[in-house]
Parts: structure tokens; sequence; C-alpha cells
């Protein structure tokens, strides 16, 4: 019986999947080496796709054939691709750090990896069903993971992905990476606040951080995207571009400043680590908004309890969102030019940053507002009155500060 | 030059030599006059030098930039050009006048016609002799349709390195509808050799009037298109606008010509200025800018392809007929049919051709408008049928030497849209 409770008590710690709330036998080990090898089979074979997707359309969008060699309508051509890379000489430059450039492409391939297993893929959260799902017996939810700390997860995830990219540019020894590594510090760590800030708009809305519960309670249309009032989706679309160093904000590689960026001195298949997770990042970074902002695989199942209403509909529904946020982020890199570096962090400090933090209080203002019985239109406005008194101060302390530094003349600027 | 006050110019002189931007001093002196510290081996600090190029991505060919950088801004830099020198000017003194134009052409690769028109402008004034009214306007319809294909050339790259790389793709593909023209008028897309000292190579080709209207009715749409995709586009205005300022004077000082010292407003263009061809028979603007950035740089090429339409569009109303080249038989080879009757057709184009003919003792400077500026030829003859010495004033290399002044203190991001803005053709400048 205790260790019963026990096993119960470390389950709930490690998740709140059903699949291991009970004992763990045997089939439960299956079901998870199941999902485990169908998310990982699924992510690697949605980046290939998505590669040949973003090459197709952009040369589309530029009067281009693109890729249409390698098997039909070229399909093959990031494999052929991938395969050229493994068979190509492995350069290191001599004043490299052996270890640090050898380990930070899997610092940065690893975590691209893991924050897929917490984005829940199907189930149908029609019917009361709760995104549960059944294989060989076992309830599980359709995502490979769904621990506690939830989405807290794929932050901590993309804070590691930094250090790959940081790492590889400082163990190179060379100065074109250095600067490189040096923006993309910079830039990430700076967009990570207002991501996260972004994020708990959301999870004030869920009042969970678990995927399957934010899934969960946007189920019937109730998308956080309008939930909490678009602002929020709107940040975190254009601070999760800024994370996935995708333009305008590829910075990080701009190759047309810096060479190759960070992964200049890289090449065969540990270049290929850096690029599949670039695009690894892209597809999971469009998953995390789709579960956040838009119901994730939740839509109209009409009733259907079978296969088709548990598998079939949500992954289509699923995976229609993820197509427009490819699309979208494949479109930024077909029309924009490149932000400069100063350019990135005014937009993520002096807009981005207190404009979640603004919402997120409004948010919180209206939420408590409504616990405690208040005129809501009334602590509404209150609350905008507030931020507006907020953003005053900002933009005149920003003048200020541009002023004192205008006066002081710069080192080296004449006599 | 007369409007400019002498002193802001020796001013701006001075400033410029300060700043340690003048490139005809050597290094030390420079740094004596600024009372630079050049940083020393062990003492660099937190500076970093860093070498861009030869073969850097956006250095346009084998530009090579030696920066040093105080984190990401550039506090000094030198360019370091002779990566693609082939003395083309020395060649020059070893070819005969007639084989000269195909020597030229390859220096300003993207506007080869202008290098043709100069050099031929050059030797015909030595010669005394006046291309008929034909010639002339053909010679001006195709300077005009290159300066179109060159700045659409410049279009696409600006697009490129300021990281609009769509841009690259539709820039080439506007330029290749003005290739095509050419092609069908010289025979070749580059390097045309159509512009010869006499006239031109060849006549235009029947049907030449549709096949440009053609082109002129599809360019201004897709124009409009650049201005959505760039000209209003708020992160290119970011970031163009007030990056690599120069003013009138230093820009004067400097000897830059073209866009750059349009773009700070003085208003100087010689087809304007000092006509040659028939420039002062079509009516044109000169688009000059106000700021003298980046931005205005890329708005004054952008309205000068409509500028160069609307010229061409003038002279298809205007063109003349009548013969496109000289009928000199000592300039010009007599026509196939005439060499089989004619034995002294046939000694003229023997002679022509191997010898070359022979050009009196003198020595001229002609000037022409490239799209990068002013485009000079001094030629000195001897009296032989080969010029004693050529030389070119390319404006791209003395274009170059604002990029240390425009360069200065900006950041690493912006020396690539600089460099792109004063658009330089490294086969020009090394020659």
């Amino acid at each position: 019986m205790t260790s019963t409770l026990q096993s119960h008590v470390i389950a709930g710690m490690l998740a709140n999947d059903p699949l291991l709330s009970g004992e763990v036998g045997l089939t439960t080990l299956l079901v998870v080496l199941i999902k485990v090898v169908v998310a990982f089979v699924g992510l690697l074979l949605s980046v290939i796709l998505m590669v040949w997707f973003e090459r197709k359309v952009i040369a589309d969008m530029q009067n281009r054939f693109g890729p249409n060699r390698a098997g039909p309508f070229g399909l093959f051509q990031t494999i052929a691709d991938g395969m050229k890379l493994i068979f190509k000489e492995d350069l290191m430059p001599e004043r490299a750090d052996p270890f640090v450039f050898k380990l930070a492409p899997f610092l940065s391939l690893v975590p691209a990896f893991l924050t897929f297993a917490i984005v829940p893929i199907a189930g149908s959260f029609n019917d009361g069903l709760d995104g549960v799902v059944t294989i060989l017996g076992q309830q599980t939810f359709m995502q490979v993971a769904d621990p506690q700390i939830g989405i807290l997860l794929f932050l901590a995830m993309s804070s590691l992905a930094v250090y790959g990219i940081m790492l590889a540019g400082w163990a190179s020894g060379s100065k074109y990476p250095l600067l490189g590594s040096v923006r993309a510090t910079a830039q990430m760590v700076s967009y990570e606040a207002a991501l996260g800030l972004a994020l708990a708009s959301v999870l004030l809305i869920a009042g969970s951080l678990s995927t399957n519960a934010i899934v969960n309670g946007q189920a019937g249309f109730r998308w956080n995207v309008w939930m909490t009032g678009l602002v929020p989706f709107v940040i975190f679309t254009i601070a999760a571009t800024a994370e996935l160093n995708r333009p305008p904000f590829d910075l990080v590689e701009a190759e047309q400043e810096l060479v190759g960026g960070f992964h200049t001195e890289y090449s065969s298949f540990r270049f290929a680590m850096f690029f599949l997770a670039e695009f690894l990042n892209t597809v999971t970074m469009s998953a995390i908004i789709v579960t956040l902002f838009f119901g994730g695989p939740s839509g109209p199942t009409f009733g259907l309890t079978n296969w088709v209403g548990v598998y079939i509909l949500p992954l289509f529904w699923f995976f229609s969102k993820l197509l427009v946020f490819l699309c979208m982020f494949v479109l930024f890199r077909a029309t924009l030019p490149r932000f400069r570096y100063d350019q990135v962090m005014d937009l993520g400090w002096k807009l981005l940053i207190p404009a979640s933090l603004g919402w997120f209080l409004l948010l919180v203002a209206v939420r408590v507002g409504s616990d405690q019985g208040w005129n809501l239109a009334a602590t509404g406005l209150a609350a905008i009155a507030g931020l507006l008194a907020g953003a005053f101060l900002l933009i005149l302390s920003i003048r200020a500060s541009a002023a004192k530094r205008a006066a002081v003349s710069l080192p080296g600027e004449g006599t | 030059m007369t409007s400019t006050d002498l002193t802001t110019l020796n001013s701006a002189r001075d400033r410029l030599t300060s700043d340690g931007s003048v490139l005809r001093l050597s290094e030390t002196e420079a740094e004596q006059k600024s009372g630079y510290q050049a940083p020393t081996e062990e003492g660099l600090g937190e500076r970093m030098i860093m070498n861009m190029g030869p073969q850097h991505p956006s250095t346009h060919g084998v530009l090579r930039l030696v920066l040093e950088m105080d984190g990401e801004t550039i506090t000094r830099s030198k360019p370091v050009i002779g990566y693609l020198h082939t003395g083309m000017e020395k060649t020059g003194e070893e070819l005969t006048y007639l084989q000269g134009a195909t020597n030229v052409t390859r220096m300003d690769y993207a506007a080869p016609l202008f290098n043709e028109l100069v050099f031929s402008l050059a030797v015909e004034e030595l010669l005394g002799i006046e291309v008929p009214d034909r010639g002339q306007w053909i010679r001006m319809l195709m300077s005009e349709l290159n300066r179109m294909s060159s700045h659409l050339l410049f279009m696409a790259t600006n697009g490129m390195d300021l990281g609009a790389v769509g841009m690259m793709l539709y820039g080439w593909r506007e330029r290749e509808e003005v290739l095509r023209f050419f092609e069908a008028v010289t025979g070749l897309r580059m390097n045309h050799n159509y512009i010869r000292p006499g006239g031109v190579a060849a006549d235009l080709p029947g049907g030449w009037e549709e096949e440009l209207s053609a082109i002129l009715d599809i360019i201004p749409d897709r124009l409009a298109e650049f201005d959505l995709l760039m000209t209003g586009q708020p992160i290119w205005r970011d970031r163009l606008q007030g990056v690599g300022v120069i003013t009138a004077e230093e820009a004067l000082s400097l000897g830059a010509t073209g866009p750059i010292l349009r773009s700070t407003g003085y208003a100087w263009d010689l087809r304007r200025d000092q006509p040659y061809l028939k420039y002062d028979q079509v009516e044109f603007d000169v688009i000059a800018g106000s700021f003298g950035d980046c931005f205005d740089r890329y708005s004054i090429r952008l309205a000068e392809i409509r500028e160069s339409m609307r010229i061409v569009r003038q002279i298809i109303e205007k063109m003349p007929e009548g013969d496109y080249r000289v009928q000199d038989k000592k300039v010009t080879p007599p026509p196939r049919a005439r060499i089989d009757e004619s034995m002294e057709a046939l000694i003229h184009h023997f002679k022509i051709f191997t010898e070359g003919f022979k050009v009196p003792e003198g020595e001229v400077y002609v000037a022409v408008e490239s799209p990068r500026g002013e485009l000079g030829c001094y030629i000195v003859s001897d009296g032989s049928s080969k010029p004693f010495r050529m030389h070119i004033r390319g404006p791209s290399f003395v274009n170059l030497q604002t990029l240390p002044h425009l360069m200065k203190d900006s950041f690493l991001a912006d020396t690539v849209a600089i460099i792109s803005s004063v658009d330089p053709i490294m086969g020009e400048i090394d020659r």
C-alpha cells in the first residue's frame, strides 16, 4: 500500500500523465517507448519537410524552381544534403577549444528535440475526454511527457539552447563567430524575458503549467489568442522569431555581415546539427505557439470518440494550425530585411518587455476585479489609466537618457 | 564648384584629415594629425582588428577592409584594394585605338557601355571627327539603358546586403530584361564592344522600338513592387536613414561624384552640367537628396531608373534616320560588300585591322556621367596608332575614398549598408 502511495507521489511529481499514475509495468514502458519513437521520427520528418517547404516557397516567391532534382518535387533534397554533409571533412580551427567546440552542436540540438516532448499533438478534448487516449489498454496523453513544470520546460530548454550558440562562437577561436555569439547571447537573453512575460498572461488564464491543461482549457474555441486579448500572442510571436534567430532577427548568422555567424567555422555533420537544430526549433516553436494560443490539437470532432475523433481529426487540426505558423516564418524570411543589432535591443527592451508586462498587469487587474466582485469596467479603466501613466513615465525616461547620452561626446569623436 | 564657399570646403578637408579618412596621407601622418593613439600589439585593449574580405559575401567582389573595432562599433577602417588588378591602363597602351574599346569595356563590368563611350569620345576628340546624329542618339539610348541595368543591379545587391534576399532575384530579373535587349542589339550581354571610335558597331535591329516599349511597360510596375518591398518598409528605413552621412563639402573634397555627391543635395550631373552627346535635347531631372545618407543614395538610384526611362521614351520618339557611324575610310572599316569589288576598300580594311588608324598628337580628357559618377578618360597621343598613355578616372575608385569617413563610429551591420550604397565595382577600382 505504502509503495503504491509512494509511486503515486513520485509519478505526480514527474508528470500529470495518467499513464504514470499507476504501477509501472512492461506495457507502460512500451507505451512510453512508442511515444518517444513516434515523436522523434515525426519531428525529424516534419523538419525534413519543413526545409523542403521553405526552400520551395521562397523559390516560388523569387521566380526560381527551388529543389527539384532529388526525388519527386525535390522532396529528398534535405536527405541528400544531409548525406553530403556527413561525408564532408570535419574541420576544426587550430585555435579552437576542442572539447567545447565539439560539445556546442549537441547543446543546440538536444534541447530542440526535448522541447517537443511537452507538445500535445492529438487526443480529443471534447466530450469530457480531456485529451486522454488509450494505447495498449493504458490511458495516456498524446505527448511524450506532461511534467508538472510543464511549459517551464520549454523556457528552460530555450535558455539551454543559447549556450549551444554562445559556446560555438566562443570556442571557434575566430572573430566572426565570436561577434555572432555575442550578438546571440544578448539577443536571446533579452527576448527570453519578453517571451516569459507573454507566457505569464497565458498561464494566468489557463491556471496551470501543464500543456495538457492549457490545451484542455482552450477546448471549444476558447483559444488563448483572444482570451488573453491578442497582445501576448503578438509579443510572443515576435519574441519567438527573435529567439529562433530567424529573419528579420537573424543577426546571429547574418551572412552578409558575419559570413556564417556562430557556425562560420563548423563544417560537416557538426554544421548539419546546427542547421537541423534551427529548423527543429522552428517547428517546435510553431507547435508551442499553437499549443499556447490556438488550442493545440483541440477542434471540432463531431461527436466522434473512435480513432477518427481521437487521432485523425486532432492531428489534422494540429498540423493545419502548425502549417499556418510555419508559413508565417517562411514569409518573414522571404520578405523582410534584417534588423540591426541595436534596433533589435531597442525593440526588445523598450517595447516588447514593457508592453507584455503592462498587459499582464492589466489581465491581473481584471482577474482580481472579477474575483472580488468589483465593477469590471471601472477596474479596467483604472488599470488602463495606470498603465498609460507608466508608459508615459517610461517614454520620458527613455528620452531623458537618450538626451543625456547625446550630450556626452563619444570617445574618439573629434576634438 | 563656384556655388560652394571655399572656406567651408577647406574646413571639411581639415575635418576629414583629422578623421584619418584621407588616404593620401601615410598612416603615421594621419595619426599625428588626428592625435590618434594607434593601439600597439600588446595594448589593443578592448579593441579588435578585424579583416573583412577580400573573400566576404558582401564586399562586392574582392574589396578588403581592415576594421578597428570597439565591440560592434568601428573606430577606424581602411580599404585595401588591388586584388583584381589586371593592368588595363597599361594594356590600353599596347592596343590600337580600334581594339581599345574591347579593353576598357571590361573595367566597370556593370556599366560596360559607359567605358566604351568615354574612350570613344576621347579618341574622337583627338581625331576631330563628329559622329552622325543617329550614332549619337543610339549611344545615348544604350547608355541610358545601361544606367538602368546598373542601378537595377544595385537594387539587387543593396537589398541582399540588408537581408532582403528576395530583392537579389527581383533586381536581377529586371536587369535581365534590359540585358536581353543589349543582346539583341550588340550580340553580347556584357563587354559589348558596341560603341567604338567613329560611331557604333551596328545599327539598331528592326523592331527595336517595340522591344523597348515592352521593357518600358514592364519595369514601372516592378519598380512599384520595389517601393512596396523596400522604400516604405519600416525596417528598411531604420537600417538606411541616418547611416553613412556625408556633407556636400566632404564629398567634394574627397572627389566623390555620382549618387554620393547628389545625395548631399549638391545636384551635379555631367549630363546636364557639361552636356555631351545629345543630352541637351532631352528633358530629364537631376535627382538630389537632402541628408547624404544611405537611404538618399538608394532613393536617388531608384528615381534615376525612372528618369532614364523617361529619357529612353524621348529617344524612341526623336531617333533620327541616317548613318550610325562616320564614313571616314581611315577610321571605320568599309562595308563587307565593297571589299570584294574595290582594291582600295580592301587595303583600308587591311590597314585598319592590322596597323589601326593614326591619331594626331595631343592630349585630351573627356568625362561622362556613369551610373557611379564622373567617368573620365585621359589619353595622350604621340601620333601613332596606339595611345601613348591612357588613364581612366574610375568613379568607384574615387568614391571608395569616402568609405573610412562614412563608416566611422558606425556598427558592423552598417558597414555592409555603406559599402553597398557606395556601389563600388572592383573591376573599375583596380583596373
